[in-house]
């Protein structure tokens, strides 16, 4: 019988967080890249959690995740709020073309 | 009689004319009749100074009479304690006598120039001067110390320059003020230096505590040269006032002023204030100083006797006459013959201003003319003119029964003891030589002006006898020019009461061994003497008394023989004075331009001062102020060239590092996509190449 | 009057004058001309006021003590740093008979000027403002006995007297002014150096006991004051005394002016307008010879002693110098503007003669000097007001046309010539018999006395090239003087014969002091024992 250990959770959020960043780097759109976002963050948080239940940390890995939760729920808002500025200014959301931070 | 009524009149007497001055000056034009009051303060002067010479000569014949006051204390380190300036008045027999001559010729001026000056644009201005100018020479007169004397004599040439430049429309009277001033100027800084050497050793001014410690063997500086040097320092004031040469060029000049006033300043008193001043300092005056003196005087009377010979204007023979009688004076001081000397002084101020107002009144008559060439049969228009000056005449060519006749012998036998006593016969030579050249210069004048025909027919017509005003002041003069006045026996002065009581030569205070021999009286008693009674010892004495006759009867022959000649030049015509003068055309030509001194000065000391002065000024504004310039334009330009090292160097080096930053940073713009996603990239690879750099595991 | 600010007053008056006219519209003219008058009328009154109150017998110079009006109290006072210890600096004055004839002298030419200035019409309010701040630092040079204040008040004339110049000018205002300006600032840099190396060499013993660097002037002057290791410290054996005595005078000099720092006058006279002519040469030049007589001669007797014939000598090529330059003059002003070089070398010699008549004829003579040329300058005013020329030649027989100023002229030119009867003479004399007295400076003095030559020679040629001759018909249209004409020259004539005839009116104020001065400084005072610092 396999045993689920530490190693099989890093290894889950290890793929995760490299989905996210590809994801991340990869997507033109903007809402894409916040999808990636989350999936980093997600990631982040089977990695606390993990931790938590094999290490003698208490529930602190758990607390954290949860702060996480709750605070990529916020990002996501303000991120989406950002992304339709994005769009009312730009009339796109095409990041390739949001190049002014080059001037 | 008490000695402070004196001392209180004498003041007055010297404040009246002031106060006059002030009043006229100040209101002369809202009251133009205020002259009036100028004339009639000088009266009331002249009456005064009457009574103050009589009772000085009857009450304190032989007493001086000081008063003085201090003027300036103040401490005077590191000389001594304290000083103080005393000014003060001395009223010897000299001073009294002084007192009224001066008053007497200003107040006799003050009443002919009232018609003489009449019509004149400053008219009142006029008569304002005249009472400054005598209010100065009453200054001098009566003063017991140097510093007053050097005061007033500064006011004297004040008023004497602006009565010469009374007139100052005319350029040459302008020129003629100036030159008076300056020229007295030159002979004055000489008078200063002596009165400090004499000041800085005796710390005070007055003339008998001077004299006193002179006596006491207290010498200046501790050496008898320095006495001799501040005795001819102080004696060349009186070069500058009294016209001797080398200065004696601006009296001349200075007849552009109106001719009363060259009558009251430029012949009768102020000129005399040096052979004055000369009389004051008499006493510390060594043998060699009085030397110098001697010289000085007879080479200016004979100098000017010269020029006066061949001189056409009626004011310049007379000037000129005045220069060589007061050299006449002058050497009679520097002879010893010091009774002589102011005697003279004072026959000759009257019979001087006699002459100059009775020029002054023919000018009048004659409308401005001067020239003597011009003139001529004027005796028939102006016999109260005519007779007066010819009394003044006889007077100064020596002629018994006059004043001039007593003075002059006795200036003669003067230089004559001295010469048989020191052997200098050169002075006694020259002043016979000049009583002929004066007897003959002053009848040739006579002549010329009021005998033979008139020449210039059309001013003859018009000549006319001035009015009284005029007239009364040459009467009252030409009569005090007559011997009476002055002694009972008409040839001997010795016996007159001027010489007998009034006027005494004092004692010499210098030390024995610079005194002439003959001047030394080596006896006790003589010694003991403290006012001045003798002097001179029986040597002297019976020298003057062997010089008295011979001469006498030389001055005679010698004036006599300058008449003759005048009349057999210019009455008689036995010789043309015009041929000869073509014969002896050098020395003609050199009298007429008197010697070219003029010419000489002006060539050098004038021009040479004004052209030293242009180079100093040219020196001044291109060395000087060129260097103060030069530097203000170094500046600029080290600082243009340290404005280029900024902008090129200091600046440049900042602007390089801007330079720098920029290329690098443009060449490091490329990584910059400003897209966030490369951005990442660079992130992750770079944590990604940290860590394997680091190998923290 | 113990107790009464009698000199802040005096000093500061006119700075509240100035606050009070930069109030006035700009278009009010006479208000504020009649303030100025009122301003400069009241110093007048206040310095009549501190001459009738004064003590003819205290001798101040050195010692505190004998000052009188005193004001003195602690000004700046920063603790604490550690370099240089306590900053203590007084303010500081009082009056000695050095500087009782200068304040007096500030107060009437000041008045004598405002009167000038009414012909002053380009912005009247400007021009007020800086000459009553201009009067002020004038004061507050001669009150000032803290070297700091001294100092300050010094600069503060300074730039006003810049602007005065360059503003209201003649055509080459700017050069002249800016000449002025610099030259005078480089003669303040050589005074602040020597200031501040004396600072550093001088110690105040506070109540507490501690020691404490002092501007002090009276303090300067007393060595028992001196640190051990200041640079100008008499105890110092390295020290440079001698050489920042050279810096002092320099500054002092260019001031004076003397030869041959002197050719910045010419300029700014010819350039300056009447008043600024008339305050330029009746006070500024004062302040260099005051400033010799308060801060090189006590404070470096031993230099001053040997320097004697030195200064005498400058003063005799200022006599002789000034006086054949103005001979060549042909502009009436820069004439008159030589005259001042060669009457202030009288100055420089009585003070070099080191003896109670020589002083007493400088200060004399600096009074006598300041009313005088002021009333030169006055004239040359009055006549370029009316002919707008100055030229020499351009004139001719005014004595027709104007006999009242020709009659005032007259008074002012034989007054400067040094006729007996006017002030001039007095000081001039006095000058000679100091320094004619001493053996050191005979020579110079004889020599000098050809300036009297020259004098007479310069000014009764100008007289006549002016005034007589025929009348040159150009000018057939002058007037003569009119009241406020006779209001400025009236005075000055009559302060001239006045102290000719009576000058122990003047005499008497300096005279005890000067004394005191020059026992000080020729070393007959123990100078250890001097107490009351």
């Amino acid at each position: 019988m396999l045993q689920v250990g530490l190693t099989h959770f890093l290894v889950v959020s290890a793929i995760l967080f490299s989905f996210g960043i590809y994801g991340i780097v990869t997507r033109k759109n903007a809402v894409m890249v916040l999808m990636g976002i989350e999936l980093v963050l997600n990631a982040a948080n089977i990695n606390f959690i993990a931790f938590a239940k094999y290490g003698n940390f208490g529930f602190s890995g758990q607390m954290i995740a949860l702060f996480v939760i709750i605070l990529a729920a916020a990002e996501a808002a303000i991120a989406l709020a950002i992304v339709l500025n994005i769009y009312k200014t730009f009339l796109s959301v095409n990041v390739d073309e949001i190049d002014h931070l080059k001037e | 009689m008490s000695e402070s009524l004196i001392i209180n009149l004498s003041v007055l007497i010297l404040f009246l004319p002031l106060f006059g001055f002030t009043t006229v000056i100040f209101l002369g034009k809202k009251f133009p009749k205020l002259y009036l009051f100028e004339v009639a303060i000088l009266t009331s002067a002249l009456l005064l100074s009457i009574f103050v010479l009589y009772a000085k000569l009857t009450f304190f014949n032989v007493k001086d009479i000081i008063a003085e006051f201090t003027w300036i204390s103040m401490n005077n380190l590191p000389f001594g304690d304290v000083i103080n300036i005393n000014l003060g008045v001395k009223i010897d027999n000299v001073a009294a006598i002084m007192l009224f001559v001066v008053n007497l010729i200003s107040a006799l001026v003050h009443i002919y120039s009232i018609e003489y000056m009449r019509g004149d644009r400053y008219y009142t201005r006029y008569f304002a001067y005249l009472g400054l100018f005598t209010f100065s020479m009453l200054g001098i007169v009566i003063t017991h110390n140097l510093l007053m004397m050097y005061i007033f004599w500064e006011l004297v040439g004040l008023s004497s320059y602006l009565l010469i430049g009374f007139w100052f429309h005319k350029k040459s009277a302008a020129d003629a003020g100036k030159k008076a001033f300056i020229v007295n100027r030159i002979g004055d800084i000489g008078m200063f230096i002596g009165i400090l050497i004499l000041f800085t050793n005796y710390k005070t001014f007055t003339f008998d505590v001077i004299f006193e410690q002179i006596a006491a063997g207290n010498l200046p500086f501790g050496s008898e040269a320095w006495l001799t040097a501040a005795g001819i320092l102080v004696f060349m004031g009186a070069v500058g006032k009294s016209a001797q040469f080398p200065l004696h060029v601006w009296l001349p000049d200075a007849m552009e002023g109106p001719t009363p006033v060259s009558a009251l300043i430029h012949a009768a008193t102020m000129v005399a204030a040096g052979v004055f001043l000369v009389t004051r300092i008499f006493v510390m005056l060594t043998a060699d100083a009085m030397l110098v003196i001697a010289v000085i005087g007879a080479f200016t009377s004979l100098l000017s006797a010269t020029i006066a010979l061949t001189q056409n204007d009626i004011k310049k023979v007379l000037a000129y006459s005045t220069v060589s009688q007061l050299g006449y004076m002058i050497m009679s001081l520097g002879v010893g013959a010091y009774v002589f000397a102011f005697f003279h002084l004072v026959t000759h101020a009257f019979f001087k201003a006699c002459l100059f107002l009775g020029s002054g009144s023919v000018i009048h008559a004659m409308h401005h003319e001067q020239d003597i060439q011009k003139m001529g049969g004027l005796k028939k228009k102006m016999p109260i003119t005519y007779w007066t000056f010819l009394i003044s005449t006889l007077a100064i060519s020596g002629i018994p029964l006059t004043s001039g006749f007593l003075s002059k012998d006795g200036i003669l036998a003067g230089t004559l003891a001295f010469g048989k006593l020191t052997g200098h016969w050169l002075i006694p030579i020259t002043g016979f030589t000049v009583a002929a050249l004066t007897a003959f210069y002053m009848f040739r004048l006579v002549i010329l002006t009021f005998h033979g025909e008139p020449k210039d027919h059309h001013k003859f017509e018009h000549a006319h006898e001035t009015p009284w005003v005029m007239t009364a002041p040459l009467v009252i003069l030409s009569v005090l020019s007559i011997f009476i006045f002055y002694t009972p026996n008409p040839i001997s002065p010795d016996a007159g009461w001027f010489m007998k009581n009034w006027v005494k030569t004092p004692t010499q205070v210098v030390p024995d061994n610079t005194r002439y021999h003959h001047m030394v009286e080596s006896t006790e008693e003589a010694k003991a003497e403290i006012h001045g009674e003798i002097v001179h010892s029986v040597e002297y004495t019976e020298t003057m008394h062997w010089a008295h006759y011979p001469a006498m009867l030389m001055s005679l022959i010698v004036a006599g023989f300058g008449i003759l000649i005048a009349l057999i030049f210019y009455t008689w015509k036995k010789v043309n004075a015009d041929k000869l003068a073509d014969k002896l055309k050098l020395l003609y030509k050199g009298s007429l331009n008197k010697w070219y001194i003029d010419e000489l000065y002006d060539k050098t000391a004038i021009s040479g001062t004004l052209n030293f002065s242009s180079i100093l000024a040219w020196f001044d504004q291109k060395i000087i102020d060129g260097a103060v310039n030069g530097s203000a334009w170094l500046t600029r330009v080290v600082s243009k060239f340290s404005g280029w090292f900024d902008t090129f160097a200091v600046d440049g080096l900042v602007n390089f590092t801007a330079f720098f930053s920029g290329f690098v940073g443009f060449s490091f713009k490329k990584l910059q996509t400003g897209k966030v996603q490369t951005y990442i990239v660079f992130v992750i690879f770079s944590v990604i190449i940290l860590l394997l750099l680091f190998k923290p595991f | 009057m113990v107790g009464f600010p009698i000199l802040s007053l005096i000093t500061f008056l006119p700075v509240l004058g100035m606050i009070a006219i930069l109030f006035f519209p700009k278009e009010q003219v006479k208000p504020v001309k009649y303030l100025s008058l009122v301003i400069t009328a009241i110093q007048v009154v206040l310095a009549i006021v501190l001459l009738s109150n004064y003590n003819y017998s205290a001798a101040g110079v050195y010692d505190e003590k004998s000052f009188q009006f005193i004001e003195k109290f602690r000004w700046i006072n920063i603790t604490g740093l550690s370099w240089l210890g306590n900053v203590k600096i007084d303010y500081f004055m009082g009056v000695d008979g050095l500087s009782t004839p200068m304040v007096l002298l500030t107060a009437i030419i000041s008045f004598i000027a405002t009167l000038s200035s009414w012909t002053i019409n380009k912005s009247v309010k400007g021009y007020f403002a800086l000459f009553l701040l201009l009067d002020a630092g004038m004061m507050g040079v001669f009150v000032a006995l803290d070297f700091f204040l001294f100092y300050i008040f010094w600069e503060l004339m300074l730039l006003p007297m810049y602007f005065l110049i360059g503003i209201w000018g003649g055509p080459r205002k700017e050069y002249a002014a800016i000449k002025f300006f610099i030259y005078t600032l480089l003669g303040s840099v050589f005074i602040l150096l020597s200031m501040i190396g004396l600072y550093f060499s001088t110690t105040e013993t506070l109540a507490d006991g501690s020691k404490v660097y002092t501007f002090n002037m009276l303090a300067m002057m007393n060595p028992a004051n001196s640190t051990q290791d200041g640079i100008l410290s008499i105890l110092n054996p390295n020290n440079l005394r001698f050489a920042a005595y050279i810096a002092l005078f320099a500054g002092f000099a260019i001031k004076i002016p003397m030869f041959p720092f002197h050719t910045w006058l010419p300029d700014a006279h010819v350039e300056a307008p009447t008043p600024i002519s008339v305050i330029l040469a009746g006070v500024l030049l004062k302040m260099g010879t005051y400033g010799i007589l308060r801060i090189n001669y006590p404070m470096f007797p031993e230099i001053t002693r040997q320097l004697m014939w030195w200064i005498a000598l400058f003063g005799m090529i200022n006599i002789i110098y000034g006086a054949l330059v103005a001979l060549a003059q042909k502009d009436f002003k820069k004439l008159i503007a030589y005259s001042s070089v060669s009457h202030m070398g009288y100055v420089l010699l009585g003070m070099a003669s080191l003896s109670t008549s020589g002083i007493n004829g400088a200060i004399f003579q600096m009074f006598n000097h300041g009313t005088i040329t002021a009333m030169l300058f006055l004239i040359v005013g009055v006549i370029y007001d009316r002919a707008h020329t100055r030229g020499l030649n351009d004139f001719g027989g005014l004595a027709a046309q104007m006999p009242v100023y020709t009659g005032f002229v007259t008074v002012a030119f034989f007054a400067a010539i040094g006729l007996p009867g006017m002030s001039g003479f007095i000081s001039e004399a006095l000058v000679f018999v100091g320094s004619f007295g001493v053996e050191l400076t005979r020579i110079l003095a004889m020599v000098s006395t050809l300036g009297i030559l020259l004098g007479a020679a310069y000014m009764l040629w100008t007289l006549q090239r002016i005034f007589f001759g025929p009348l040159n018909e150009k000018w057939s249209s002058l007037t003569d003087l009119d009241k406020r004409e006779y209001a400025m020259l009236v005075p000055l004539a009559l302060i001239i014969i006045f102290l000719g005839v009576y000058p122990s009116a003047m005499l008497d104020i300096m005279n005890t002091s000067v004394n005191s001065l020059v026992n000080f400084v020729s070393g007959n005072i123990d100078s250890l024992t001097i107490s009351g610092l």
